[in-house]
């Protein structure tokens, strides 16, 4: 996938908020890419320039060489891009197995027993066997974002798309949770497209960290992660990983405090 | 997931059974009892002002009689009609009007100030208009029921559509779901607590209206009955009438939260 100097300008009569200005970046085929940056800098309006959610006010968005979206052209979401969304949006009324399923059938890609039996093999894989009965509001909140990941993956999509998936989780839970997406991971191959705050996480499970700046938005550094996978918890004391994570901290610390500034003149 | 296990294969029979044995069972009849003896001694003398209001067993003296009359029973099944016409055509006019304004923009700028302009006028109000435009009175008296759930179950499926979170319905569309699909399969569910809280709302409030259109403008009915006794000055008549008017609501009041729990097996009706 190609990013090529994308630009997003929001009421651009009016208060003219520039998200993203000349951003641009490749992902390629497989790979697991993290975004990180200061809260507000338009790491999520990439996101939904991509998902198909929001058009975009320059530059042009690639998927495997066709255009996605272009200045002329607003995207529309597909099921090839699926979303993991922030505050999760499983759907409250359905069941587990309800949900997972949903993808498929509304599109016709499969009858409702091959969804199940799918359904069933993939939360199977993340321990997920016996709930399918249960609604999304019996579940703790890590068993809820495995079922919303479970539920973007059966439908077969070429980017996945991660926002902040684990922001509100407590440790244990949320390294839990790591343990499960990088196995996913490890076994599907797919590319991911995760936006996170947390830069451990952001190396721990990525390829490549890439660093946005505050608005308007672009990259500002791309860190390569060599760590061999599978990945293992070991790593997180390496001092290879302490010396990344040094370079990503310095290097979002000058955004956050920019980003505070900004805040602080608008304020003002 | 032990807990989902007993939600879903409970029958209603070992939940009705676990409910009359349980603390909340037992408390609630504490209160009522509780209620009735006050009631009882305030009678006898024992309370201030109290004297001229019938003792509990006097009432329930007067209560067995009206039982035994065919026109007591009459009264219920008047009312109870009239509350169900009233209710089901608000749900049925109102759950759809409140869905296409919180859906489509265009339909709500035509709708919304109209509908905000009368919202306002009391059901009461209705009455003399109602009187003279419906060829009956039955049919005047359920049309002032319908104004009372009407505007309660629109504003609340509105609001239920306005609240639904963005992402869910971003997340179905991303699945590949058409406009079609997005409102029956998303947004109609998503909207189903609200409209459960609207009709809870609504049969509370259109009992309140039915009583007083009947003490108004009808010749039956509960509150006419009630009506009647203060006529003849017989108090124990006038209570009779409205403990039979707080069973009524709270049947109904049931009957409606029995259909929100079938509605929504995700979640428990307050």
């Amino acid at each position: 996938m190609s990013i090529r100097s994308v630009g997003k300008i929001y009421d651009p009569e009016g208060v003219h908020v520039v998200a993203l200005k000349d951003c641009s970046l490749e992902i390629a085929a497989g790979e697991f890419v993290a975004i990180v940056g200061p809260s507000g800098c338009g790491k999520s309006t990439l996101l939904n320039t991509i998902a198909g959610f929001d058009g975009l006010t320059s530059g042009e968005i690639l998927l495997d060489g066709e255009p996605l979206a272009t200045v002329d052209k607003d995207p529309s979401p597909g099921p090839d891009r699926v979303v993991v969304f922030q505050h999760g949006a499983l759907f409250p009324w359905k069941t587990v197995l309800e949900n997972v399923t949903y993808g498929p059938v509304v599109q016709g890609a499969m009858t409702e027993e091959e969804a199940n039996t799918r359904a069933r093999e993939m939360l199977s894989r993340v321990g997920l066997n016996d709930i399918e009965t249960a609604y999304p509001g019996q579940l703790s909140s890590g068993m809820q974002r495995r079922v919303e990941i479970i539920r973007a993956l059966i439908n077969n999509p070429k980017v996945l798309l991660l926002d902040e998936p684990f922001r509100a989780m407590d440790t244990v839970t949320k390294s839990a949770s790591h343990q499960y997406l990088l196995e996913l991971y490890d076994a599907t191959g797919k590319t991911i497209f995760f936006i996170t705050h947390d830069l451990e996480e952001a190396i721990f499970l990525a390829d490549k960290v890439l660093v946005m700046t505050t608005r308007p938005g672009y990259i500002k550094k791309t860190l390569q992660v060599n760590l061999p996978r599978p990945r293992q918890y070991s790593m997180l004391a390496s001092e290879e990983f302490l010396a990344m994570k040094a370079q990503l901290v310095e290097a979002v610390h000058e955004e956050a405090v920019k980003a505070f500034e900004a805040g602080e003149r608008e304020m003002a | 997931m032990a807990r989902a296990a007993t939600m879903t294969s409970a029958s209603f029979g070992y939940k009705t059974r676990k409910f009359f044995m349980s603390k909340h069972f037992t408390r609630g009849s504490l209160a009522v009892i509780g209620f009735f003896a006050l009631w009882q001694a305030g009678s006898m003398g024992l309370m201030p002002f109290m004297h001229a209001i019938p003792t509990p067993v006097t009432v329930a003296g007067a209560f067995w009689e009206f039982m035994c009359t065919g026109k007591y029973w009459q009264s219920w099944m008047d009312s109870t009609l009239r509350v169900g016409y009233g209710f089901v055509a608000a749900q049925i006019l109102g759950i759809p009007l409140g869905l296409g304004m919180g859906w489509n923009r265009n339909f709500k700028d035509f709708t919304y100030p109209l509908f905000e302009l009368m919202r306002p006028i009391p059901p009461l109000a209705w009455v003399p208009v109602s009187i003279l435009f419906w060829p009956t009175n039955e049919s005047s008296i359920a049309f002032i029921t319908f104004i009372g759930a009407f505007f309660t179950i629109v504003v609340n499926v509105l609001g239920g559509v306005s609240a639904i979170p963005r992402q869910l319905v971003d997340a179905a569309v991303s699945f590949g779901a058409s406009p079609r699909q997005v409102f029956w399969r998303i947004v109609l569910p998503a909207t189903i607590p609200s409209i459960v809280t609207g009709m809870m709302v609504g049969i509370g409030i259109t009992w309140n209206v039915v009583i007083a259109a009947e003490m108004i403008a009808g010749n039956t009915g509960l509150g006419r009955l009630t009506w009647e006794a203060y006529l003849a000055g017989y108090t124990p008549g006038i209570i009779v009438g409205m403990i039979s008017i707080g069973l009524a609501g709270y049947v109904s009041s049931m009957a409606v939260k029995m259909i929100g729990d079938w509605l929504m097996p995700w979640k428990k009706v307050f």
